[in-house]
């Protein structure tokens, strides 16, 4: 039986959220790792039961957690994140240099294909790889030395690479994104990357055009159509039909073009979610009214989907890695709070539900769809 | 023998409970407690010190008899108490919010 598992990582702990089909009734399971920061979990897509889990905690720092049962059990793996050479300097948020030091995993890939090999990303910002399941894991620095690295600055978050996005058609060609660097895409499977964020203006940065210093705060691709990304930007939601070499602003009738989530609906590629964002410090929705935008024209025009999310005095945030889409027929859409809700739509968008109202604070969201 | 006392977390990744005993071979010191420590619980690698540098995290505190002995050098003796597991050498997650 078809079904699906929903994976969330907040500030105590990981919880794993199971339903059939319908998506209307739902197992939650968890905490697992009750007390640490999970960041990210995230499953192989060669291997269903294999899942991956960045754990870390101010006091004691990265550990990595591997599951071959789907969850019900967990082991610890390898957490020796090293830089490859020296690493240097980066710049600090006033622009003076700043050595670089590994803090977290942010965010983790699995192979399209293998399920141990899988990517790390991490702050301070570098792309991390192990191919025998996150027993060792080794530095792809080529991203690291491009030769902007040492104009790199965090966001007020961090510097963390949040996102990877492998091509389904090819797999040397990976984009991520680093907050407040931009976005790079390599060829050749991590040796070399280079910047993709012509297009992009932030008026934040000394040369609002330039070729790095973007808060790209997440971008989001279609499998079937791997050069169309689609970014929201610290402001702007933008698109790039020719992977990343140039992107243009698509953030059309948005209240805000502020945000973190955006992703894609799983069988329309010109559909696509967004959830607007008051800012530059509020960081809770635009009149108190937790509203996902959904545009099926691949950005300008957008619609607000309100039915079963709060319309008053909701005053949370949703996090640059907790939303995600199934791929059931009716594709179904994720999404997590700071508020510890985690919000489910089995129709595309058109109505939600809580699925769980009062969790940690949500970092991430992932979803499964078993068969 | 020595005692060592962890904190809740670092007893869970460890999976034991209560204090944690070790034998080691000469002086008792940080570098040869915790060296010895992270032999017999690899899981425990990173977590206590950075690896690569060996450096106490920051938010971690060691204590031994009443004592403070987080910016003692580790290859410093312990307290003979401590050496002889009359005392523990207590690792101690620093009291913060969040």
């Amino acid at each position: 039986m078809s079904g699906v598992r929903v994976l969330v990582g907040t500030r105590k702990g990981a919880f794993i959220l199971t339903s059939d089909g319908k998506r209307e009734r739902w197992e939650v399971n968890g905490p697992h790792f009750g007390g640490w920061e999970m960041y990210h979990l995230k499953a192989s897509p060669a291997d269903p039961n294999r899942l991956y889990a960045s754990q870390t905690s101010g006091w004691f720092g990265q550990i990595m957690q591997r599951s071959s049962d789907g969850g019900k059990t967990w082991e610890t793996v390898g957490n020796k994140f090293i830089y490859d050479g020296v690493p240097g300097t980066h710049q600090w948020y006033d622009g003076t240099p700043h050595p670089w030091e590994f803090k977290r995993v942010w965010h983790l890939e699995p192979s399209l294909t293998d399920p141990d090999t899988v990517y790390a990303g991490v702050e301070d910002a570098a792309m991390f790889r192990t191919t025998d399941g996150a027993q060792t894991w080794h530095e792809l620095k080529g991203l690291r030395e491009d030769g902007t690295g040492k104009q790199w600055s965090p966001g007020a978050g961090g510097l963390g690479l949040h996102t990877i996005l492998i091509d389904p058609t090819n797999p040397k060609r990976i984009f991520i994104a680093i907050s407040a660097a931009g976005a790079f895409r390599t060829d050749d499977g991590g040796g070399t990357w280079r910047p993709i964020n012509k297009g992009l203006v932030s008026p934040q940065i000394p040369n609002p055009t330039a070729e790095v210093g973007h808060c790209v705060h997440r971008i989001a691709l279609h499998r079937s159509r791997p050069d169309t990304l689609f970014m929201q930007k610290h402001w702007d939601v933008m698109r790039t039909d020719n992977g990343g070499e140039e992107w243009r602003e698509v953030s059309g009738n948005l209240p805000t073009d502020f945000g973190f989530v955006i992703d894609v609906h799983a069988h329309e590629p010109e559909t696509i979610f967004v959830v607007p964002i008051k800012s530059d410090s509020e960081h809770y929705p635009p009149e108190g009214k937790l509203r996902v935008y959904r545009s099926r024209t691949g950005g300008h025009e957008w619609e607000p989907l309100t039915k079963g999310l709060p319309q008053s005095n909701c005053y949370v945030n949703v996090l640059r890695d907790a939303m995600a889409v199934d791929s059931m027929d009716k594709c179904g859409i994720y999404f997590g709070t700071t508020g510890g809700q985690v919000y489910g739509s089995a129709d595309g968008g058109d109505s939600w539900n809580a699925i769980v109202h009062d969790l940690p604070a949500v970092l991430s969201v992932e979803v499964q769809t078993l068969r | 023998m020595i005692r060592i006392v962890l904190p809740h977390h670092l007893r869970t990744l460890a999976r034991v409970d209560g204090e944690v005993t070790i034998e080691i071979e000469g002086q008792a010191t940080q570098r040869a407690i915790l060296d010895a420590l992270e032999a017999r619980y690899p899981v425990l690698q990173g977590t206590i010190r950075d690896h690569g540098t060996l450096k106490r995290r920051p938010y971690l505190r060691f204590y031994a008899c009443e004592e403070d002995w987080s910016h003692a050098a580790p290859d410093a003796p312990l307290p003979a108490s401590v050496a002889a597991g009359v005392e523990p050498f207590l690792v101690i997650g620093a009291m913060a919010g969040g």
